[in-house]
């Protein structure tokens, strides 16, 4: 099967281009994508590219397949057209090949305040939560930083430093759903200004292409209803 | 070759649980810390933990931690320190209370405290009964713990290092340790960080394996660089096949799955768990249930006896609401992963390469340890280690389910107090002389000019290769013999081998070729200590020695670089509660 890779090392190319590689992949194989990859690399030790966990928790290996932000350990070969054309994450500073800079992306991240905060002094033993109030954290706990979602954002493109991005505002909503976090009032004045979460114009590719199959769009609607609520 | 020089009171090598446990507690001391990682923090591989923590809060039923520590003592086979062991038990609640706090998400019970569930091996009042001790967050804990603790590093303006690799420990005449060299992978800058304090948090090595449960980036790091400066590794022979891997990737389906009451059966339907354990079934240990699974698929029992032969893992009965909210990220993995939905079909598993009990010794504080004048301990001063890279020793020859992530707030809490008190009471910044650099220099030196010997990537499989067929669940004498000379002529090979690629930018072909040097360091000093270690306990078992033999091996086995071999006691002497003796080990 043909991959078409993207491939730029600033240290040799003038500037980027696609490379083909064929790949022997078994009629009924069930491959990943990371796996070819990783025997791309076997023929050709210059490609780089990242990857940790290989089972889709570490969130290392975002990149774009045939068109779409995914993760190549989660991504089966044949559920692939060929040829498969892979690309770094949309819209990222390319580093080398298939690694992109995750400096502004963790940037935007650490803008939210992505820890709980309560000033209380802290019980003996744990605080309570009712499993019903720990179940406001299912679906945004989850996250796992890969930034597939955050680079697929048109909103994102247009306004990559001040519109906060899908996943930092995940984060946010995470922390606002917690019971034990007392900070509302400032998280949510931390975010008032037209730029970080209203940019946001539910065009929903970040929760077409999340491979924790989470949904930032509907978090960030739940930031603006709360927003709306304290009449901000 | 140009070195940049930075200077820090703490340097800790690696950002998974231990090591950003340990900044944490640094952070808040006005000292100057860096953590360097090779991976953004986020992709450590405490990430992957799925199951839960151990800690007998006793939010279910009562609890004691006395009950925890004999269990983990019994577990281990009665090769872990007894001492160190306490420390754990009796420290485990606070530490869960403080990552509560901190905010990590964990499931609650009705009552609003945390969950807890059963794991194998956890039992209460000394054996009686199957106990639920282990906190989870759903069945992902791990990951849970690591996003918590990197935010609390965020908050705390931890300084990371992201994307550098340590290469090698800086250590100077006097033996003492004075930081490290490392590259930043994405632009091929060296440095030397020179500190008061070095911690290695970097993990374990299932990478020698050819199937692991573990993560691309467990390439025992720390470990290689440990053994390269002269000091041992210790107990490196046990190593835990987890019974519940996906046949091929390894891909880990956590004992949790058997908590909430799930089990095994072979081809004939039969719950063969019953067999080997008969009052713990499928909750026996880890060692135990998977020497049970690998005699089922000897017997023939497996459902593929022809291929990658496996049992099967039946948790359907649990019901959809159960499997869902316990254990949504497990499902996910069976259907990408295995093509099947536990709601309705039972995952295939096989025993695989999944933790390492060994590793560089250390006292409970994390100081590292190694053999000064007449093989007395001796510790290194400047150097800690913490987490699955030490050997504290609170796993002894099998780790309990549910007591890794416990070690690692633990001790990296301990070594995180210790170190803030060591400087604080006037440590210095250990003096160097060039030559003290020269040999980490000179490995990376020859990787990027090497250039005429055989690629990587070969011997890297033939190890992997030696180390699953000769090291695997059931070892013998012949073939681990024949396995060692296997791996000391890949050993000189490597030492020949080349790069194509010597690009500065993002060089990861450099880094594996890095990383295999470790990975060979760690498979040698394995096949040695299980050549040596002449009888059966815990994950170590041998055919030609079937039984445990306190006579003659009830002590801890070191081995350095030059594959020489020496012992250490095991510490039989806790604090607050009687020495546990050795028994018979049944479940």
């Amino acid at each position: 099967m043909r991959f078409s890779i993207y491939r730029y090392n600033p240290e040799t190319d003038a500037k980027p281009y696609m490379k083909d590689y064929e790949v022997d992949v078994p009629h009924d194989s069930d491959m990943m994508v990371l796996q070819a990859l990783m025997l791309i690399k076997d023929q050709d030790e210059t490609l780089s590219f990242r990857a940790s966990c290989r089972e889709g928790v570490c969130g290392s290996d975002g990149m774009n397949i045939n068109g779409l932000n995914r993760l190549a350990c989660l991504t089966p070969v044949s559920s692939l057209k060929a040829p498969i054309t892979i690309r770094p994450l949309v819209n990222m500073t390319v580093i080398r090949d298939l690694v992109v800079d995750f400096t502004l992306f963790f940037q935007q991240y650490e803008k939210v305040q992505p820890y709980l905060q309560n000033h209380a002094e802290p019980p003996a033993t744990e605080r309570l939560q009712s499993p019903e109030e720990r179940a406001a954290l299912d679906g945004l706990y989850e996250c796992i930083l890969c930034a597939c979602c955050t680079s697929f954002c048109p909103s994102s493109w247009w306004n990559p430093e001040k519109f906060i991005g899908p996943a930092g505002l995940l984060w946010a909503a995470r922390f606002l759903a917690d019971t034990r976090d007392t900070a509302t009032e400032e998280r949510l004045a931390n975010l008032q200004d037209p730029f970080s979460v209203y940019r946001c114009r539910t065009i929903m590719n970040c929760t077409v292409v999340c491979p924790k199959n989470l949904n930032p769009a509907a978090a960030i609607a739940g930031i603006r209803h709360k927003m709306v609520e304290k009449g901000s | 070759m140009k070195l940049t020089n930075y200077s820090f009171d703490a340097v800790i090598v690696g950002a998974g649980g231990s090591g950003m446990y340990a900044s944490l507690q640094l952070a808040h001391s006005g000292l100057k810390v860096a953590v360097l990682s090779k991976v953004y923090p986020t992709r450590s591989h405490t990430v992957s933990a799925q199951g839960g923590i151990a800690a007998a809060l006793g939010n279910v039923h009562e609890d004691d931690w006395r009950w925890h520590m004999f269990d983990t003592v019994k577990g281990s086979d009665y090769l872990g320190d007894q001492d160190s062991i306490e420390y754990m038990c009796k420290n485990a609640p606070t530490a869960m209370y403080e990552l509560e706090h901190m905010g990590m998400p964990f499931s609650r019970l009705e009552n609003g405290k945390i969950y807890q569930r059963a794991f194998g091996g956890q039992t209460l009042n000394y054996g009686q009964g199957v106990a639920q001790r282990t906190c989870a967050v759903a069945d992902r804990t791990g990951h849970a713990l690591l996003h918590t603790l990197f935010q609390n590093n965020i908050k705390a303006k931890t300084h990371f290092f992201n994307e550098w690799y340590a290469i090698d420990l800086v250590k100077n005449a006097a033996g003492d340790v004075a930081g490290v060299i490392a590259i930043c992978i994405a632009t091929g800058e060296m440095a030397f960080f020179n500190s008061k304090v070095t911690i290695l948090a970097t993990g374990g090595a299932g990478r020698i394996f050819e199937t692991s449960t573990n993560a691309l980036i467990n390439t025992g790091d720390g470990l290689g660089m440990a053994l390269r400066a002269g000091m041992p590794l210790q107990d490196i022979e046990m190593w835990q096949f987890h019974p519940t891997g996906l046949p091929g990737m390894g891909i880990l389906i956590t004992e949790a799955v058997r908590g909430e009451g799930g089990y095994l059966i072979n081809k004939d339907g039969e719950r063969f768990m019953e067999r080997y354990a008969p009052h713990a079934k499928d909750l026996a240990s880890r060692d135990v249930v998977s020497r049970s699974i690998a005699l089922e698929l000897r017997a023939g029992k497996g459902f593929n006896p022809g291929g990658m032969d496996y049992v099967k893992l039946k948790l359907d009965h649990l019901g959809a609401d159960v499997i869902n909210s316990r254990l949504p990220g497990i499902r996910e993995l069976a259907i990408t992963f295995a093509h099947s939905d536990p709601l309705v079909v039972p995952i295939p598993v096989t025993p695989t390469c999944h933790y390492m009990m060994g590793g560089i010794p250390t006292n409970m504080h994390g100081q590292v340890i190694t053999l000064g004048e007449q093989d007395k301990d001796r510790i290194v001063e400047g150097l800690y280690a913490i987490g699955e890279c030490a050997c504290v020793s609170v796993h002894g020859a099998n780790r309990l389910g549910s007591n890794s992530l416990l070690d690692l707030v633990v001790f990296g809490r301990a070594a995180g107090l210790h170190a803030e008190k060591a400087i604080k009471s006037g440590l210095p910044l250990h003096p160097i002389r060039e030559s003290d650099i020269e040999h980490a220099l000179t490995r990376v030196e020859r990787w990027n000019t090497n250039k005429n010997g055989e690629d990587i990537k070969t011997i890297h499989d033939e190890m992997q290769k030696v180390m699953q067929s000769d090291f695997g669940v059931f070892r013998i004498e012949e073939s681990m013999i024949e396995g060692l000379k296997k791996l000391k002529a890949l050993r000189e090979r490597l030492k020949d081998a080349r790069l194509k690629d010597t690009s500065q930018i993002f060089n990861t072909a450099r880094i594996q070729a890095l990383e295999l040097d470790n990975l060979m360091e760690v498979a040698c000093a394995t096949a040695m200590a299980a050549l040596t270690r002449k009888e059966s306990r815990g994950a170590h078992s041998r055919e030609d020695y079937p039984k445990r033999d306190d006579l003659n091996w009830l002590k801890h086995l070191v081995v350095f670089s030059d594959l020489s071999v020496n012992y250490r006691p095991v510490n039989m002497r806790p604090d607050s509660v009687d020495p546990l003796k050795p028994m018979e080990r049944v479940y």
